[in-house]
């Protein structure tokens, strides 16, 4: 076979490892690699800035499962994209992002455009690498992409000097990857499965506390199989939405810091925790010391350093979520003097008092017949949608709003960013979403603050036909920190009001998009229906109440016990 | 509570910056930190000495774990492992103490590498204890400059069959 160049070899690899669609921008680093790109069937969206291709590619990989990738030049388009890159990394998403970066010459000679990406990115990527010989290009990006997917996916960089890439190989040919050092554990020891299994046989009050691991191991229906199964109630970490349907009865919606008073209370007062997948963030433990302080706690986990980092736990497994929860699952089919209806019958005291706390502090907030509400929109949105499109937000109040109100009954359809909390993310996130389903209603759920972070990629949307729609839940305020300044600031409300807004509708049409505005209640369903029937991006801008708040809330430093209600 | 960490490492450039950088990052204090290759030429094997309570210290391992180029932890105790470390002392060494100095020297067994008019550079090589002892002994004598090269174990062999 004859030698080809790097950045070929480059190209040949993404497409071995299944890549049809690309995130980046152009630069003087890339130059060759886009030359490759240009020819090949890859599509390469052409995005306004390097944050939203990371973006774009982590809302591609979060809703397809696949591995998103986003290609950077060096330097300045390297530090646009650390941002992208801290979110992956803090909600466990699989992409790969190469970088340029000056010849091999010049690395450390503080060269035009030069920065040590490698070094300013090994703390928040799962793996980097720099690749300084030609023979390792293709094993590396191999390794990468095996890396960013496997085990508690991550993000992965690869930093690629300029003249390697134009330097000519001979592709190798496909090995089994072995790392010695990387193996994780994916099958569950059988000892720690039967002694779960036997606390939960035990359990009077159990509880399901379900996060993002469940989704990224797409075992939504092997949890589903065991709730409904043994009758147990499940709530929701913001990352794990979707992974349990949120309109079945057992659901008690999301916990933490703005979850339902019923999942809060549930966990205060259950006899045994069951946790997959989630790894007790401070956003839902609250203050740690009274955390689930009357249960036992099994932890179902791919990654040995979340369990027992937090709160103790006392029943570990270790292992990917779908196989823990598949040999549950086993354990109990073949359970002979087990019967479905005795477990519901047992846990039936357990279910009247969390009923009892739905009645009396159900998810709400005080309606008004002119003022529009900004949970009424997300309401209306799930209503018109049927619960089926896929949703991105920004982050703040608009985030809690829709994870709070629209019911998530599948997984891979909520895109928000949970760890990091960036906001700009919905925008590139939806285009990212788009770009993998484009026949999906995709909408992004923004505040007026949130969606001017990038509000340069409306271009992007438009290039490559991403017909999003942008629902911007507009106060004039930074909304969730003007609610913590209302609260403990004496409504001292330093540099959260913006004062200077753009007309979104005028703003959409300059970038030939749909622009549509609601003033009034009565205006918010043809609005929404009106987007929704249109062929072309849409941003939706809602006049909302002002000052309204997220309730419930936890204040910080507070149990979840202690929770602020409307 | 002292807590002594044996790793081995894939040895690549990196892998070095990605350990300390773990270990600053989460706020863990490293007290001495030794690496160098081992016999196969790929890997290196790094020694850290850590302070912390046993949770943090089951982090710290779980987390070193964790890194892709991290093969193996192992936590040294007493017990199981040889430990050794390697201290330059410069000691004051005026007329009237130039013979204790040298009699301490002796008697742990260390060198004299080099001489000046007003002090000596010892050599010493021994366990944390040992090191210990001979700095208390020697500090009222008058310690003028240490380096420490920060500890170094390896496992005993078993000794039945």
């Amino acid at each position: 076979m004859g030698k080809i160049s790097g950045s070929q070899a480059i190209v040949k690899c993404l497409l071995e490892q299944g890549v049809k669609t690309i995130f980046g921008y152009p630069g003087g680093a890339v130059l060759d690699l886009y030359d490759a790109l240009m020819d090949s069937e890859i599509t390469n969206v052409l995005v306004r800035h390097e944050q939203g291709a990371v973006h774009a590619a982590d809302g591609f990989a979060r809703v397809s499962g696949e591995v998103g990738v986003a290609l950077l030049t060096s330097g300045p388009g390297a530090t646009n994209g650390v941002t992208g890159i801290a979110t992956a990394y803090m909600d466990s998403i699989p992409i790969v992002i190469l970088t340029g970066q000056v010849p091999r010459a010049l690395i450390g000679n503080d060269a035009f455009q030069e920065v040590d990406i490698v070094g300013i990115t090994r703390p928040c990527t799962k793996h980097n690498y720099l690749v300084n010989n030609v023979e390792d290009l293709v094993p590396t990006l191999r390794e990468a992409f095996h890396i960013a997917r496997t085990g508690r996916p991550g993000p992965v960089l690869v930093d690629l000097p300029k003249d390697l890439v134009a330097t000519k190989l001979t592709y190798p040919e496909i090995t089994p990857i072995h790392i010695s050092s990387y193996q994780p554990t994916y099958n569950p020891h059988p000892v720690q499965i039967e002694k779960a299994c036997k606390r939960i046989m035990k359990a009077t009050r159990p509880v399901l506390y379900v996060g993002g691991g469940v989704i990224l191991s797409n075992s939504s229906n092997e949890l589903t199989e065991l709730a409904r199964k043994l009758s147990i109630p499940v709530t929701m970490t913001l990352m794990g939405l979707g992974a349990f349907p949120g309109t079945d009865e057992l659901s008690m919606g999301m916990l933490g810091m703005h979850g339902t008073y019923t999942a809060n209370m549930a966990v205060a007062e259950c006899d045994l925790l069951i946790a997959v997948g989630a790894r007790f963030d401070d956003r839902v433990t609250g203050k740690l010391s009274e955390f689930a302080s009357k249960a036992e706690i099994i932890h179902i986990d791919i990654d040995p350093t979340s369990i027992s980092k937090n709160v103790k736990v006392d029943i570990p497994i270790v292992a990917d979520c779908k196989n823990a929860l598949k040999a549950i699952n086993k354990w109990f089919d073949t359970q002979s003097n087990f019967s479905l209806e005795e477990e519901a019958n047992r846990h039936k005291p357990w279910f009247d008092t969390i009923k009892e706390w739905t009645t009396k502090h159900p998810l709400a907030y005080r309606e008004n017949n002119s003022i529009i509400k900004p949970q009424y929109i997300i309401e209306t949105i799930h209503r018109l949608t049927e619960g089926k499109a896929i949703i991105t937000t920004e982050v703040g109040q608009n985030q809690m709003w829709a994870a709070q109100f629209h019911k998530f009954d599948y997984p891979r359809h909520f895109v928000t960013s949970g760890g990091l909390g960036t906001m700009g993310f919905g925008l590139p996130a939806a285009i990212g979403a788009q770009m993998a389903f484009p026949d999906r209603t995709v909408i992004d759920i923004a505040g007026d603050g949130s969606i001017q972070m990038n509000i340069q990629e409306l271009a992007t949307a438009r290039q490559f036909n991403c017909p999003v729609k942008i629902a911007i839940l507009n106060n004039g305020y930074l909304g969730m920190v003007r609610q913590w300044q209302e609260l403990f600031y004496n409504k001292r409300y330093s540099s959260t009001t913006m004062d200077v807004t753009p007309d979104f509708v005028e703003l959409a049409k300059a970038y030939g998009a749909v622009g549509l505005r609601a003033t009034k209640k009565s205006e918010v369903e043809p609005v929404i229906k009106e987007a929704l029937a249109t062929k072309n991006l849409v941003i939706m801008d809602f006049k909302i109440e002002r000052e309204e708040g997220v309730y419930p809330m936890v204040p910080a430093g507070k149990a979840t016990t202690e929770m602020l209600l409307v | 509570m002292k807590h002594t960490i044996s790793v081995l490492l894939q040895n690549k450039p990196g892998v070095l910056s990605r350990v300390t950088g773990l270990f600053s990052g989460r706020g863990f204090n490293i007290e001495s930190l030794c690496v160098a290759e081992t016999l196969d030429p790929n890997v290196s094997c790094l020694t850290v000495v850590s302070r912390g309570d046993d949770t943090i210290i089951e982090q710290i391992t779980k987390q070193l774990n964790k890194l892709i180029d991290v093969i193996k932890v192992t936590e040294i105790t007493d017990k199981d492992y040889v430990e050794r470390e390697m201290v330059l002392i410069r000691v004051k060494a005026e007329a009237h103490t130039r013979a204790e100095v040298l009699r301490v020297v002796d008697i742990f067994r260390g060198k004299v590498v080099d001489v000046s008019a007003k002090s000596y550079a010892i050599e010493l090589t021994g366990s944390a204890s040992k090191i210990q002892a001979v700095l208390d002994i020697l500090r009222p004598i008058g310690i003028k400059e240490i380096v420490r090269t920060g500890i170094i174990a390896m496992g005993r062999a078993t000794k039945t069959k």
